[in-house]
């Protein structure tokens, strides 16, 4: 890595695929904590921030968004090459986002609703995360990252220690943060359990059940959620649609939507 | 001074203005998120008056009671572990100062906090974790700090809970020892008053600022039939005979493959419990290299990173976990601590999220049929 740097700040590079842009702009959020990380780090390429666009290789690469063209793909690889670490970040990086739901269906219907003229349009059937093509260092989940998150893990590769990122459930998060738990007392359908840690139980704090942003935790047991849920009176199709949402083509997720589909 | 006093409801406020006078924070029960949770509270007025909850394995609701009581209700959604533990705690910071490194040590906490509603099964597993944090050989200065100052104003329960299984345990209903009070609740058709056993030096002082009348047998037969009458419509039970015994020769029993299948591996039910005391560590770093913090941090034998080491995590396999659990709770703890690590308080039955029952649990172990009828509940998953 060593050879990479200049001014003997790590080189640091940000990109993006098919996205909302909300990861990158967490990092732009990061406003207090951005003058450290910009004392700490070179950031040579991110163009959503600066026209300073310098060539690589870069020593951490930090990319956003899914895979969704053959373009794409191409273009990933380049990427993978020039970079010594590469961080994947959000849900679209890591599961093929929330546009995965695509996923399910025939591609071709879409471009020939959407398109005038579908001839122009080179697209995959399916959209994947960054992890399918190239390798990936570290994946940073979440729908959108937590801001807190990705410094830490920036800090981490500074330092050459292990990032604090959890991956077991929210609910150890929510009993920490001491909130009530909605499913148990309120009977409020919660993917907390089957969900990695990272936002720190916000929405049972809010007394709302858990969207999963941040995809399948350590070891989900879906089917016994799922169960669950059916209990507290959910249909077939409300447990099929609550496993589809950001992350609903990473795994365990798909397998336990597709259960309930028909 | 008596060692058993009547403390009238309306003068309940005045304890919690001794205990503040004494320079006590006082913790008590309180309304919140449609539960009944412990928290900071400042008066009397502040307590559930009036509600309850009821309990089954994954499920809790909040109720009205038909009465005015103030502790008719049973095991909050967390115990009191939160504070004599907390949940987070830095443990030092280290600064680099050009080539040295200077170590601040945390400071341990002065807090005094009286504990208002301390159940009996509650009141055990403090003495559970004192064990465990103030064992000869190994000492915990922030929980012993936090513990050595606490004040306990027990309350025994004027009902048993649907996930409750003290009897069993030989944990309550009753508060035996340890405290510096024991209030029992008593409601009348005529008269609401406390019946207040004094358990220390301490809380005959408090006392002693208190207005509170001499108690006379009735009135201590009274409190006595109503624990009585706790125990005996105690519904949940545990078979307790030969139990460390019992898990310790069916490590291998099919059961845990059937537990694996519905358990979630969240961790709850290892939060949530008063006894249980794993933490990790995790240290950060600042972006500049020069500062760097350690924390505790609560962890879980639910987790992959509990047992990570060289190599991997070796408890890989969810009935693993769930085995650790059990097993660690009912039998090694007894080996390790000379006392169980259950209490009985259900609050991993209450709130497991798809109520997997400790109890039923140890009966499938032993062979017995799980009860369905009744109030034991059903027993949930796939
Ligand atoms: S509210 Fe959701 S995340 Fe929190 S403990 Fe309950 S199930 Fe878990
Ligand atoms: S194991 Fe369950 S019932 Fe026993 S003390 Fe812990 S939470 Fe309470
Ligand atoms: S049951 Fe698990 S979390 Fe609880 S004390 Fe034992 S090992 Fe720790
Ligand atoms: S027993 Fe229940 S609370 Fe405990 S880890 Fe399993 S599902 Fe979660």
């Amino acid at each position: 890595m060593s050879g990479r740097r200049r001014s003997g700040k790590p080189k640091v590079a940000v990109f993006k695929f098919a996205s909302c842009d909300g990861c990158q702009l967490s990092l732009l959020d990061a406003e207090e904590e951005l003058l450290g990380v910009a004392e700490a780090i070179d950031i040579a390429f991110f163009p959503e921030a600066s026209r300073r666009m310098l060539k690589g290789p870069y020593d951490i690469g930090i990319v956003e968004g899914s895979i969704t063209t053959p373009n794409d793909v191409e273009h990933i690889r380049e990427i993978r090459k020039s970079c010594g670490a590469l961080i994947t970040i959000g849900a679209c990086a890591t599961a093929g986002g929330i546009q995965a739901l695509r996923n399910w269906k025939d591609i071709k219907d879409f471009i020939r609703i959407v398109y005038t003229s579908p001839e122009y349009i080179s697209t995959l059937d399916r959209s994947l995360p960054i992890g399918s093509f190239v390798h990936v260092d570290f994946e940073l989940r979440g729908c959108p990252i937590n801001k807190y998150q990705l410094i830490e893990v920036i800090n981490a590769f500074l330092h050459k220690r292990k990032p604090n990122i959890h991956t077991h459930s929210v609910c150890v998060d929510c009993k920490l943060k001491g909130n009530v738990c909605v499913m148990v007392a309120h009977g409020t359908p919660c993917l907390g359990p089957v969900t990695q840690s990272g936002c720190g139980a916000i929405c049972p704090a809010y007394n709302r059940g858990c969207y999963g942003c941040y995809g399948p935790m350590e070891s989900p047991n879906t089917s016994a959620l799922a169960g669950q849920f059916s209990e507290l009176g959910e249909t077939r199709r409300d447990i099929s649609l609550a496993f589809r949402g950001f992350n609903a083509y990473a795994e365990a997720f798909r397998r336990e939507s597709e259960a309930h589909e028909k | 001074m008596d060692t058993t006093l009547k403390l009238k409801i309306n003068n309940l406020p005045q304890l919690f203005a001794a205990l503040q006078s004494r320079g006590y924070t006082t913790v008590g029960p309180t309304l919140r998120d449609e539960a009944i949770v412990y928290d900071r509270i400042d008066s009397a007025d502040e307590l559930p008056i009036g509600w309850t909850d009821e309990q089954a394995p994954a499920t809790y609701r909040l109720k009205k009671r038909d009465d005015n009581a103030y502790f008719g209700f049973n095991a909050t959604p967390q115990s009191w572990k939160r504070y004599l533990y907390p949940p987070q705690r830095k443990l030092f910071s280290i600064k680099k100062n050009g080539k040295s490194l200077e170590l601040l040590e945390e400071k341990d906490s002065n807090v005094k906090y009286a504990f208002i509603g301390v159940r009996s099964c509650e009141l055990n597993a403090i003495m559970v974790q004192d064990k465990v944090f103030n064992s000869n050989e190994y000492k915990d200065d922030s929980y012993n700090s936090i513990r050595k100052n606490l004040f306990i104003a027990a309350v025994n329960c004027t009902q048993a809970g649907e996930t409750c299984f003290c009897v069993s345990m030989k944990t309550g209903p009753k508060a035996r020892s340890s405290f510096d009070l024991a209030l029992t609740e008593v409601l009348t058709e005529n008269e609401h008053y406390f019946v207040v056993e004094i358990g220390s030096e301490n809380g005959a002082s408090i006392m002693a600022q208190v207005d509170a009348a001499a108690v006379n047998e009735n009135e201590i037969e009274e409190a006595d039939k109503i624990i009585r009458q706790t125990e005996s419509t105690m519904k949940r039970s545990m078979e307790t005979a030969d139990l460390p015994e019992l898990l310790s020769e069916n490590l291998e029993h099919p059961h845990w493959d059937e537990v694996a299948k519905r358990c979630l591996t969240c961790g709850n039910c290892t939060m949530v419990c008063p006894t249980c005391f794993c933490s990790t560590v995790e240290d950060v770093t600042d972006l500049a290299g020069q500062n760097a913090e350690r924390f505790r941090r609560w962890d879980s034998c639910f987790t992959m990173d509990f047992s990570k080491v060289a190599g991997g995590s070796f408890r890989i396999s969810p009935k693993s976990r769930y085995r650790q659990w059990l097993t660690h709770k009912l039998s090694s703890w007894v080996e390790q601590f000379g006392t169980s690590g259950c209490v009985g308080c259900g609050r991993c039955i209450t709130w497991c999220p798809v109520g997997i029952d400790i109890t039923a649990e140890v009966q499938a172990i032993r062979g017995v049929e799980t009860q369905s009828e009744g109030s034991f509940g059903q027993q949930k998953g796939v």
